[in-house]
């Protein structure tokens, strides 16, 4: 097999890793609060953002910069959920989604405000590693690795402890749930906490590989909507697998052609699947 | 209200305004007037499937499609918009067909149609860059002028009024296939459809066939709308005319000015224009952003507080005093 070709199918896994981590917290928002974030990936800009000025500006150390932008953006994931989704939760779903498109415009702008056009990265060079004749980045791998341990972790905490389970019960019948004791409230801000904590770590994951700037959210976040559909709505294990198989179509579909192709590529497969698999893929 | 006493004061206003540009106003209120014309015929068309609760997000396609096509077939070929302009209107037709259809006999309803036509919006957004070669990518493009600037058969002039002209004939006629939703039977049928669909089919409504007809509607006037708008401008790019941006900058000033009522996309569109404007003349060009942050936060407090917009409030108001006295 061409060696150009399998590079490119290692590196749609390797960028499936981190299009699942941002799927998983977008899907766990969808599946508790019934909720579609279609500001999430300014979410993460805006932890790339605080990475970058912590880490570039203030001089912090990486990983502290990092733990601080996990941080900060799922308590931005609390105030979203505080500010925006608790005032319209009992209003159409359409709403919610339309009031978070005003936060995407918001933060958007804002970072415009604040840090210009400007493309920015930290500068961080991660030696490529080469095995056999391919080239892979060094980043890539460890974004990689890290999404799925992300995605392990939350797999446990969800099957594992009693939060957990609130949160899965609670996803399955919001009535009931509230008759048995769980909150519907408290979970819903520890879930929407978990997002935005989410968000935080695919930043720290995304500023390693990407400049940032105050529209990247538009170039991974469309994408992640149509993973999280494409695996159904709410279905964890079905976005999982569904970015590996859009991180595929994209970066293999780039090395036949363009990048904007791979995409328009990507988009057209997901809305032939919608109309054979309306309800997602894994649906039964 | 006889519908005929609603319209007399609609039509003497109407043809006050196509007076105005005989009195030579200033350039710049030309422009503004121009561009309120034309959004509020886009956002009108968008509403008219919109207030049925079928909110699409793919009206950047749409209004891309109708902006494109007649310019390239114009740049590469010489083709007269004339011609092109209805061949983006079918295109952007076409494409809602594509994606009505299935989502309509399938149920895909809600957030789900919000972001199966996000999709589109975004197929058309990456094919337009992609297509660089013709379409100038990110960095958009321009149909040639003619020499002198002004031309029928390109559609092209130096004069404002011609387009401010254009732009009313289009606003009204948008108006007209708004009233001409509401008188058919298909009003009715579409607002039972919203409330409950599963009972609306179940008392022998076709659910899929109005739906689409609706949607298709809205395509094609957001086509023309965004042909328009084109050869108006002059200026084509697909990060401002196709793409998430302007799908949601269309629903923002839909639900602004209030979507439910036939004038209220015209208010959403003076209202977001002057805001822009005065925003960036308060603040010039040394806060860029500054104006679309507190657009944005606007926007989420007219969701959360006002959700039928400021015509739907001032209806209500109405009705109150109407109510009581």
């Amino acid at each position: 097999m061409d060696i150009f070709l399998l590079e490119a199918i290692v590196n749609g896994i390797l960028l499936g890793g981190v299009l699942a981590l941002l799927a998983l917290g977008l899907n766990l928002i969808f599946g508790v609060i019934d909720v579609v974030w279609i500001a999430y990936a300014e979410l993460v800009m805006i932890g790339m953002y605080a990475i970058y000025w912590l880490h570039v500006f203030y001089g912090w150390p990486l990983l502290a910069a990092c733990a601080v932008a996990i941080l900060g953006v799922a308590l931005a994931g609390v105030l979203v959920h505080r500010l925006i989704i608790a005032p319209i939760l009992d209003t159409a779903p359409i709403n919610q989604l339309l009031a978070t498109g005003g936060l995407l415009f918001f933060l958007q702008s804002l970072a415009t405000l604040l840090f210009g056009t400007n493309f920015r990265n930290i500068g961080l060079k991660l030696p490529i590693i080469e095995i056999g004749d391919m080239f892979l980045s060094y980043a890539r791998l460890m974004a990689f690795v890290v999404a799925v341990l992300g995605a392990i972790l939350l797999w446990l905490f969800l099957s594992r402890t009693f939060t957990g389970t609130a949160i899965r019960a609670i996803a399955q019948d919001r009535q009931i749930m509230g008759l048995m004791g769980v909150e519907p409230k408290r979970v819903y801000l520890i879930v929407s906490a978990l997002g935005g904590g989410l968000a935080g770590l695919a930043a720290c994951l995304l500023v390693l590989q990407y400049d940032v700037h105050p529209y990247i959210g538009l170039s991974f976040g469309p994408i992640t909507f149509m993973i999280c559909v494409l695996g159904g709505l709410g279905n964890l294990l079905g976005g999982f697998v569904a970015a590996f198989i859009m991180a595929q179509i994209i970066s293999v579909g780039g090395f036949f052609f363009s990048i904007e192709m791979s995409y328009v590529l990507a988009f057209v497969f997901f809305i032939v699947l919608m109309f054979v698999k309306p309800q997602g893929l894994f649906s039964k | 209200m006889s519908d005929r006493g609603r319209f007399l004061p609609l039509g003497a206003a109407a043809l006050a305004l196509a007076l105005v540009p005989l009195f030579g106003p200033p350039s710049y209120v030309m422009h503004m007037a121009v561009q309120i014309l034309l959004w509020s015929f886009i956002y009108t068309a968008w509403s008219i499937m919109g207030r049925f609760g079928l909110v699409s997000l793919g009206h950047g396609a749409f209004l891309g499609i109708g902006m494109y096509v007649p310019a390239l077939l114009w740049n590469l070929y010489g083709v007269t918009p004339w011609l092109g302009i209805p061949l983006g209107v079918l295109l952007a037709v076409l494409s809602a067909l594509v994606i009505g259809w299935p989502c309509f006999r399938l149920k895909v309803v809600g957030h789900y149609f919000a972001l199966v036509t996000l999709a589109l919006t975004e197929v058309a957004r990456l094919s337009i860059i992609a297509a660089r070669d013709i379409t100038g990518g990110s960095l958009g493009m321009t149909p040639k002028p003619v020499p002198g600037g002004h031309s029928w058969w390109a559609l092209q002039f130096v004069d404002k009024a011609y387009f401010f002209w254009i732009g009313l004939g289009l606003w009204l006629f948008g108006l007209w296939a708004w009233r001409a939703v509401d008188r058919s039977m298909r009003n009715p049928a579409l607002e039972a459809i919203a409330e409950d669909e599963t009972a609306a089919a179940a008392i022998g409504i076709g659910v899929t066939r109005l739906k689409l007809e609706v949607t298709l509607i809205s395509a094609a006037l957001t086509a023309l709308g965004g042909a328009a708008m084109g050869q108006y401008l002059q200026y084509l790019n697909p990060e401002t005319h196709a793409g998430i941006g302007i799908s949601l900058q269309i629903v923002f000033a839909a639900i602004a000015g209030g979507m439910y009522a036939m004038l209220g996309p015209t208010v959403g569109a003076v209202l977001t224009l002057v805001l822009t404007e005065a925003l960036r003349i308060a603040f010039g060009t040394t806060l860029i952003g500054a104006a679309n942050t507190i657009y944005g936060v606007l926007l989420i407090l007219f969701i959360i507080f006002m959700p039928r917009g400021i015509v739907g409030l001032i209806e209500e108001r109405l009705r109150a005093r109407g109510a009581k006295a």
